[in-house]
C-alpha cells in the first residue's frame, strides 16, 4: 500500500512536466530545491540535535562561489560547479570546528553569529559582491551537452539531483554511523563511555550536511541566474528550520513535506500579500505552539490511533 | 590625531548601545536559559517610538521619551512573555524558535507601520553644540550615550549585587532548582527579568536613534553584534556583557573606518580567539 503510493507519487513527479504548464514546472522546481536544503539540515537538527540557525549560509556561499566565477573570471560550469561544493564544504568544516566548541543554544548562537557574519560580508563588500545589486548575468550549465533553459529540462535536471541528494542522505541515515549520530543525540556521555567520539560524529555530519546545502545553492543559483545577499539572510534558514520542524524533524519524510508546504505557502501567499515574513512568523508560532512534533509524526499517530481504534 | 579620538568616542558610544542590548540578552540567558532572539527587534521598536514620539509632539522631554518608550517595550516584552514563552517552559529550541518568530513578526510590523525610509531621530537641543576639551572638539550627544551606559552598568550592578531581588536573580542563575527549592518565586523572577531586559534594550533603542536613526534592519544589524558580544563575555555575566560591548564596540567602529570591507570579518577575529581557548566566554560562569 505505502509502496504502492510511492510509486504512483514518483511517476507523477517525473511526468509533471507532460501535463503542467510552465508557472506549475518552476514551482515545482523551486520546491525541490528547498526540500534538498531542508533534508541537508534535517542531518543536523533532527538526527543530530544541533540546532543552527545559519544554515542559509552554505547555500548562499556555493550560490555566491558559482556566481563570481562566472560572471567575473568567465569560467567554465564544470570547474565552478566543483570549486563551489568543495569550498563550500571547507567553510562548513571550517565553521564546525568553531560551532561544535559549544552545543545547544550557544551553537544556535555562535552559527547564527557566524551566518549574519557572512551576511553583512554579502552586503558590504561591493568590490566582490556587488552589494544589495547582487550578481545578474549567470548562466546554466549544459550537462553533456544538454541545454536546461527550458522550465521542464532544468525541472527534470533538478528531479534527479534532488533523487540523488535524498537517497544520499537516507542511507547516511540509515548506515550504522547513522545510528551512531542519533546515539550521540540522545546519550553523548553514553556514547563516549562506550568508546565513540561524540565530537567528530558531530563534525562529520555538519560537514556532510553543509555539502548537501552547497548542493542546494548550486540549483538555486542556476534556477534564479541572480544572486543577492537576501539568500545568506537569517529568514532563509529560518523558512529551512521551518521546513524542517513542521514537517517533522529526525524523519526522513517530514522535511520533504515541511520544505514543500513552506514553499508552497511562500509562492501562494506573495500573490495575496506583499510581504512574506509576518506569515513566516506567524507560521513559526503556530507550528511550535500547536505542533511541536510536526505534520509527519502528528499524522502518523493520528492514523495509528484511528487503526487502534479499529482493532 | 582629531581622527584617532573622535572615532575612539565613536567606538564608546556605540559600546554603550551595544551595552544596553546585551545587558538584557545576556541576564535573560543566564536566568531562563533562553536564546531571545526577539531582542534586537526590541531595540528597533525603541527607536521607532522615540523616533515618532520626539517627531510629532515637539518639545517633549527626550529622557521621558527614552524611559516612556522602555517601558512600553518592557510591557510588550512582558506579555510576550507570560502570553507565550511561558507555555513552552519544557521545550526550550521552541522557545527560542517562538522568538524568531516574533522577531519577523515585528519587524515586519515595524516595516508596513512606519515604511522602508529611514526615520532620523532629532538630537536633543541642548546636546546639539559640540563639546570642547583640550582644544577637540567632541559630539555631546555621544558622550551622554556613554554616560547613560555607565549609569545602567552600575545600576543594573547594585540591582545584582546589592539588592535582595538582585540575590534571587544570581542563585536562579546560578542554581534554577535549588532556588525554586528554597522558595524563591523563580517564574515570577523570569517575568521581571524578561521585562527589564526588554525595557533597557527599548530606552537603549531611543538614545542609539540620534546616533544610528531608525530603519528597517536596525534588528538585523543589531543582533548579531550582541550576540557575539554574549558570546565573547560570556553568558550570564554582566561584567562580560559590559568588556565585551566595548571590545565589540571599539573593533567594529575602527574596523568600518580603516578596512570598510572587511569590517565584519575583523569581528570574527576575537570571537573566534575566545571560542577556542575560553568556550565559556571572557567573564563567563555557565557551562552551558
Amino acid at each position: 500500500m505505502k509502496k504502492q503510493a510511492l510509486v504512483i507519487l514518483v511517476a507523477l513527479l517525473i511526468a509533471l512536466p507532460l501535463f503542467a504548464g510552465d508557472f506549475y514546472i518552476n514551482l515545482s522546481t523551486q520546491v525541490l530545491i528547498a526540500v534538498v536544503f531542508a533534508c541537508s539540515l534535517n542531518l543536523l537538527v533532527g538526527y543530530g540535535g544541533m540546532t543552527s540557525l545559519g544554515h542559509a549560509s552554505y547555500m548562499g556561499l556555493a550560490s555566491y562561489i558559482v556566481a563570481i566565477l562566472t560572471t567575473r573570471y568567465g569560467m567554465g560550469h564544470g570547474a565552478t560547479a566543483i570549486i563551489s561544493i568543495v569550498g563550500t564544504t571547507a567553510s562548513a568544516a571550517l565553521f564546525g570546528l568553531i560551532a561544535l566548541r559549544a552545543t545547544g543554544l550557544s551553537f544556535l548562537m555562535i552559527t547564527l553569529a557566524i551566518s549574519q557574519v557572512l551576511w553583512g560580508l554579502a552586503y558590504r563588500m561591493t568590490s566582490v559582491t556587488n552589494g544589495d545589486n547582487g550578481i545578474t548575468g549567470i548562466t546554466r550549465p549544459m550537462p553533456f551537452g544538454v541545454s536546461l533553459e527550458s522550465a521542464s529540462s532544468f525541472y527534470w535536471f533538478t528531479l534527479i539531483v534532488t533523487a540523488a541528494s535524498f537517497a544520499a542522505m537516507a542511507t547516511f541515515v540509515l548506515s550504522t554511523f547513522g545510528s551512531s549520530l542519533r546515539g550521540v543525540r540522545d546519550q553523548p556521555r553514553r556514547m563516549a563511555a562506550l568508546g565513540y567520539n561524540p565530537w567528530m560524529i558531530r563534525w562529520i555530519t555538519f560537514i556532510y550536511s553543509g555539502f548537501w546545502a552547497g548542493v542546494a545553492g548550486l540549483l538555486y543559483v542556476y534556477y534564479h541566474k541572480y544572486i543577492h545577499p537576501t539568500s545568506l539572510s537569517t529568514t532563509n534558514s529560518a523558512e529551512g528550520l521551518l521546513g524542517v520542524i513542521a514537517g517533522g524533524s529526525g524523519t526522513l519524510g517530514g522535511p520533504v513535506v515541511g520544505a514543500a508546504l513552506v514553499s508552497l505557502l511562500k509562492n501562494y501567499a506573495s500573490g495575496y500579500i506583499e510581504r512574506w515574513n509576518m506569515l513566516l512568523g506567524i507560521v513559526f508560532l503556530l507550528i511550535v505552539l500547536l505542533m511541536p512534533t510536526g505534520i509527519v509524526p502528528g499524522i502518523r499517530k493520528l492514523v495509528g490511533r484511528i487503526r487502534g481504534g479499529q482493532k | 590625531m582629531q581622527f584617532w579620538i573622535i572615532q575612539s568616542l565613536n567606538s564608546l558610544s556605540l559600546g554603550g548601545l551595544l551595552f544596553l542590548l546585551a545587558s538584557g540578552f545576556s541576564l535573560i540567558f543566564g536566568l531562563m536559559r533562553l536564546a531571545n532572539l526577539t531582542h534586537g527587534a526590541f531595540f528597533m521598536l525603541g527607536a521607532y517610538f522615540g523616533a515618532v514620539a520626539l517627531r510629532t509632539f515637539d518639545g517633549l522631554n527626550f529622557w521621558v521619551v527614552a524611559i516612556g518608550s522602555g517601558l512600553l517595550v518592557a510591557a510588550l516584552g512582558g506579555l510576550f512573555e507570560r502570553l507565550v514563552l511561558r507555555r513552552l517552559n519544557t521545550n526550550p529550541l521552541g522557545q527560542v524558535l517562538v522568538t524568531l518568530g516574533m522577531s519577523f513578526i515585528i519587524a515586519d510590523a515595524c516595516l508596513i507601520i512606519w515604511g522602508g525610509d529611514p526615520i532620523p531621530v532629532p538630537t536633543p537641543a541642548y546636546f546639539q553644540s559640540p563639546t570642547r576639551v583640550f582644544g577637540f572638539t567632541f559630539p555631546t550627544y555621544r558622550l551622554v550615550v556613554v554616560a547613560c551606559a555607565l549609569a545602567v552598568a552600575i545600576g543594573l550592578y547594585l540591582l545584582l549585587e546589592r539588592t535582595r531581588i538582585g540575590a534571587m536573580i544570581r542563585a536562579g542563575v546560578d542554581d534554577r532548582q535549588m532556588a525554586r527549592a528554597v522558595g524563591i518565586p523563580v517564574s515570577r523572577l523570569f517575568t521581571a527579568v524578561f521585562c527589564l531586559g526588554a525595557g533597557i534594550a527599548g530606552a537603549g533603542g531611543v538614545l542609539g536613534g540620534p546616533v544610528l536613526s531608525a530603519y528597517p534592519g536596525l534588528d538585523a544589524d543589531m543582533l548579531p553584534l550582541a550576540l557575539i558580544v554574549v558570546i565573547l563575555g560570556g553568558v550570564g555575566s554582566l561584567l562580560g556583557a559590559f568588556v565585551g560591548s566595548f571590545i565589540i564596540g571599539f573593533i567594529y567602529t575602527f574596523g568600518s573606518a580603516l578596512i570598510p570591507d572587511l569590517a565584519y570579518i575583523i569581528l570574527f577575529l576575537p570571537m573566534i580567539a575566545v571560542i577556542a581557548f575560553r568556550p565559556r566566554g571572557l567573564f563567563g560562569r555557565l557551562n552551558t
